[in-house]
């Protein structure tokens, strides 16, 4: 048979589990993204810190993070970490490996955001009466936010396609219902090209997404 | 609260500065200020740039932190607290309650690009003071008519030119109500013709007896509406008096230098 007819013959039966997959790594995909953007703001302002121990500790973790493989850190989440008591299952030592390892990138996002806003929006707000806390709140991260958009959306297009990896731990999304697929019926071409035009399908609308923010964001009014 | 030196209410100085000191590493940049401004008085700082008088201004509201020396507004001590004798830094939240006291006029306007002119003024007292929003834009729409800017309420800054600017930086600070404005340079920023409109602005605060001190290069402008003129140079004060005393009749050589030097512009 060839190529087309085994793609039309078995596309609803390929596309029913790969779509199955798609939620799975859209969901893993949200989860470490919505714990990555929380902790690299973290990180960041604690990077940003007078203190130095405190400041010490998220140049550590980042570069801790940014320095050694995905994979090696999902492999501690998830097999390391039951040596110690902690069992997660699979979902969860994704969305967690991926957030964590996702905040190091993040953080310094957030950092360049934010040092790219004058010194003299920090001390108009200061001089108002706004503590530290308040004038980042209102004053410095609104401004930062749309420096950040760009990047912080190119992340989260990584992210989606770094899910991939999350398969090695069991977690059934796209790439772990494809592997099976192949093993059961051969078809490799057929099935990993699939794979690939889902993640594609949902990575140009982002793409598109980072283009337009690109375009839009000098403009306050 | 401590009050060194307490006198009767009313005879306290508004602003009292003792010994300040400020170095930056290797260069002293304030060596030894003392200064004294009464409620309502009006006092401008002349001298060359690099003489500290910006420096100065940033201590009174701590954007600097001194090396040494006190400020107290109002007999309250500035950016410390006595504990036991002993002087203690404030916490962020202290420090932020001091500063509403004391008004900051940029050289740069530092308003905030993300808001309008309205929100520019209302931001503060609506977030550090806790009025509702409607008191706020009351009370900003009516700041903004006074500095001539009641019809750019929605404009973002962008949109404004740098004189407009500067009056609805003014507008945000007077939104403070504080006891003492402190105008950086306000007008050096500025193009030629847009610098009238905003010493206009300031013209009117002086004379509604708002108790300010001015570092500026309008001489003549400091003669008209300061009560006193200090000189400074190398980061201490030269000479100070009555505008006539000062830019008529100096003592020092070096004020009279500079003053030339302005005038031969």
């Amino acid at each position: 048979m060839d190529f087309w007819t085994v793609m039309v013959a078995r596309f609803p039966y390929f596309m029913s589990l790969l779509l199955k997959g798609a939620v799975m790594t859209v969901t893993v995909a949200v989860g470490a993204l919505a714990l990555a953007l929380v902790l690299g703001l973290l990180i960041a302002l604690f990077r940003m810190s007078p203190s130095r121990i405190v400041s010490g500790f998220a140049y550590v973790y980042t570069e801790f993070l940014r320095g050694t493989p995905a994979l090696a850190q999902l492999f501690v989440i998830y097999f390391g970490l039951p040596d110690i008591g902690i069992e997660l299952k699979p979902v969860e030592a994704a969305i967690i490996g991926l957030g964590i390892n996702g905040s190091a990138y993040l953080s310094e996002v957030y950092r360049a955001g934010i040092q790219a806003i004058h010194r003299g929006q920090v001390e108009a707000a200061l001089s108002l009466g706004m503590t530290p806390l308040g004038s980042m709140r209102d004053i410095v991260l609104p401004q930062a936010i749309r420096i950040m958009l760009p990047p912080i959306t190119n992340f989260s297009i990584t992210l989606l396609k770094d899910t991939a990896l999350v398969s090695v731990v069991a977690v059934p999304e796209i790439m772990f219902y494809a592997r099976n697929l192949v093993t059961e019926t051969f078809q490799s071409m057929h099935v990993y090209l699939l794979a690939a035009a889902i993640y594609l399908a949902m990575t140009i609308p982002m793409s598109r997404l980072v283009a337009y923010l690109e375009r839009t964001r000098r403009a306050w009014s | 609260m401590s009050v060194e030196r307490p006198g009767p209410a009313g005879q306290q100085p508004l602003l009292r500065i003792v010994d300040l000191h400020k170095r930056f590493g290797e260069l002293e940049v304030l060596g030894g200020i003392d200064l004294d401004v009464s409620r309502r008085e009006k006092v401008s700082i002349l001298g060359p740039s690099g003489s500290g008088k910006t420096t100065l201004l940033r201590c009174i509201n701590y954007l600097e932190k001194p090396s040494s020396g006190r400020i107290y507004i109002d007999g309250m001590l500035i950016g410390e607290k006595l504990v036991n004798g002993r002087s203690v830094h404030l916490s962020d939240r202290e420090l932020a309650k001091e500063r509403r006291e004391i008004g900051f006029v940029f050289q740069r306007f530092n308003l905030f690009p993300h808001l309008t002119a309205l929100e520019n003024v209302t931001i503060a007292p609506r977030k550090v003071l806790g009025q509702s929003t409607e008191e706020a834009n009351d009370r900003g729409r009516r700041l903004l008519e006074k500095v001539g800017l009641g019809h750019k309420l929605a404009e973002y800054p962008e949109r404004l030119s740098g004189g407009q600017q500067q009056r609805v930086a003014i507008a945000r600070v007077l939104a403070m109500q504080p006891k003492l404005m402190l105008f950086d340079e306000a007008t050096s920023a500025l193009d030629p013709e847009l610098i009238g409109e905003v010493l206009k602005v300031i013209r009117e605060l002086a004379e509604e007896g708002h108790t300010m001190i001015l570092v500026t290069h309008e001489v003549q402008f400091a003669g008209e509406v300061s009560d006193r003129i200090i000189f400074m140079d190398h980061g201490r004060i030269i000479e100070e008096g009555p505008p006539r005393q000062i830019l008529g009749n100096a003592t020092q050589t070096r004020t009279r230098a500079f003053l030339k030097k302005l005038a031969d512009r």
